[in-house]
């Protein structure tokens, strides 16, 4: 039984391996032949570029034949001499430039740069505009998102909290999220701050970890956003976080990092810069890991859904379909998995915060 | 790092900042510290309840063990009470029996007593119906042999010897 199983197997792979294989060599021959292909590779990079990006206005397609886009445009507003608001439509999604006030603005890379009437823009050295970029306080679409994911706590978890009034047991989505706020309480606010001092902490705990996951599953419907994914908004949470973890640094916390306890006076003066630059590590490597991860998701798999298009026959696209699939639930696990490990961290980083030594070591 | 400066977007940051300040601030008044309060409540209901059972249940046992210990302890009363009594009435038993004893060994000494004084008396009718029997031979004798008067004379006094000898 178990042999003629591995048998089959054995001949299902090779077969898959040679398909591909075959599938390959034709796709290279076709690579060489026509410039139709490079053209859809490049038309699948730049998509996954442009995804990857924050956008001003929201589509939830386009159709590359005829040119048009699908979706809805959003505010800008930039600061520029004074508040300018306009809506993107006037970008008509970057061919066209925008005229505000007497002012020309021109998106290039999905960034609003000041320019002429023509809308020229001039590359440096470096391929950045030599164009001024004015202040963008614009409703993007990853603003929106964060409208949105916060309207949508804000409502479950005030419902919840509305539920609760009424009896000890919870009603509704707060059935799901209740052992969530459980486990953030007991397995990641009193393991790693204890318990005198977990409290204070819960909200933003709480907070930035179902802001993260939220928005981690919103990255993965096809509404195509990627908000977690953008270094700016990891930036800004890891920043609180190390805002909150420095305010609530004791006497014990500061003592550890600039005068280490217990180890010779050379020593410690080495260690002073070293700890020093662990403080700011920690925050950046929080900032970093969530970004990357998300980032490096959102690619693998836009490439996998860009690879169905390019194979363009049933036993490839269906190959990459299954694995865009198998990489779709990973994603899903990561979107959870990152969660957790920056409200983990930042439980820790808190926690080396307000620790207590009873006697010095 | 270049391409992460670059990507850097100020007015997302400034969103990002403001948005998330302000989701925390309302989350955590409006419903962080409801459900929080709310969930701690619980718990401390649930386990003031299960203290309560967990009291109660040694309330039953201790109750149960003092339930077994006066049934015990009546057990062990009535055993003394139906030893004592059996004590009792052996005592009584034996008593009776001595006092029966006592009065049956006075009752043989009286009867004894009065048998020896009806022995005596009866001796003593017995003397005297021989000394008058003997009066009355004699006195027949006498009659009969008033002739022979010495001899009559030795006769009685063998004969009164005789009898006191007797």
């Amino acid at each position: 039984m178990f042999t003629m199983q591995s048998n089959f197997l054995a001949k299902l792979l090779t077969i898959v391996l040679f398909v591909f294989s075959m599938n390959v060599q034709a796709q290279h021959e076709e690579h060489e032949g026509t410039p139709e292909e490079v053209s859809l590779k490049t038309k699948i990079k730049e998509s996954i570029n442009h995804h990857l990006l924050d956008s001003h206005d929201f589509t939830f397609f386009s159709d590359s034949e005829t040119g048009k886009h699908y979706g809805f445009s959003l505010p800008v507003i930039l600061w520029d001499e004074g508040i300018q608001l306009f809506s993107s439509s006037k970008f008509h999604h970057g061919e066209t430039v925008a005229e505000n006030n007497g002012n020309y603005y021109k998106l290039y890379h999905n960034k609003i740069y000041r320019t002429d009437a023509e809308g020229t823009i001039t590359l440096d050295d470096h391929h950045h505009p030599t164009q001024v970029k004015p202040l963008d306080f614009s409703i993007t679409k990853s603003v929106l998102m964060i409208i949105v994911t916060g309207l949508l706590m804000f409502l479950a978890f005030a419902g919840m909290a509305k539920s609760f009034k009424k009896g000890p047991i919870v009603t509704g989505a707060g059935r799901f999220l209740e052992p969530i706020i459980i486990y953030i309480r007991d397995e990641i606010a009193i393991p790693n701050i204890g318990i005198n001092k977990y409290k204070k902490y819960m909200p933003y705990l709480l907070t930035v970890f179902f802001f993260v996951w939220f928005l981690n599953l919103f990255g993965l419907t096809p509404l195509g956003v990627n908000v977690t994914g953008n270094i700016a908004i990891t930036f800004a949470l890891a920043l609180i976080t190390f805002i909150i973890t420095q305010f609530s640094g004791n006497k014990n916390y500061w003592k550890h990092i600039f005068w280490m306890p217990g180890v010779p006076v050379p020593m410690k003066i080495i260690l002073a810069p070293i700890e020093l630059l662990g403080v700011i590590i920690k925050p950046f490597a929080l900032m970093i890991r969530l970004y990357a991860n998300i980032m490096a998701g959102h690619i693998v798999l836009m490439s996998l859904i860009g690879l169905i298009f390019v194979f363009q026959n049933w036993v490839g696209s269906s190959l990459t379909f299954v694995l865009s699939f198998a990489i779709s639930l990973i994603e899903l696990l990561v979107a959870l998995l990152q969660a957790y490990i920056f409200t983990m961290l930042s439980a820790l980083y808190f926690g080396f915060a307000v620790e207590e030594h009873d006697e010095a070591h | 790092m270049d391409k992460l400066i670059n990507d850097f977007s100020f007015g997302l940051f400034f969103w990002q900042m403001t948005l998330f300040l302000l989701l925390l601030l309302l989350l955590k008044k409006f419903a962080w510290k409801p459900i929080l309060n709310a969930l701690n409540e619980r718990e401390e209901g649930i386990k003031n309840a299960l203290d309560a059972a967990e009291n109660a249940k040694k309330e039953m046992e201790s109750l149960n063990a003092d339930n077994e210990r006066i049934l015990k302890e009546a057990r062990a009363e009535r055993e003394n009470l139906i030893k004592e009594a059996r004590e009792i009435k052996t005592k009584m038993i034996t008593d009776a029996k001595d006092e029966a004893k006592a009065i049956a060994e006075d009752m043989i000494t009286q009867a004894q007593e009065a048998i020896e004084n009806e022995k005596k008396s009866a001796m003593t009718d017995l003397k005297n119906q021989v000394a008058s029997l003997s009066i009355e031979i004699a006195e027949k004798v006498v009659k009969e042999e008033l002739s022979n008067k010495d001899k009559q004379l030795k006769l009685v006094e063998t004969m009164l010897d005789d009898a006191t000898l007797n």
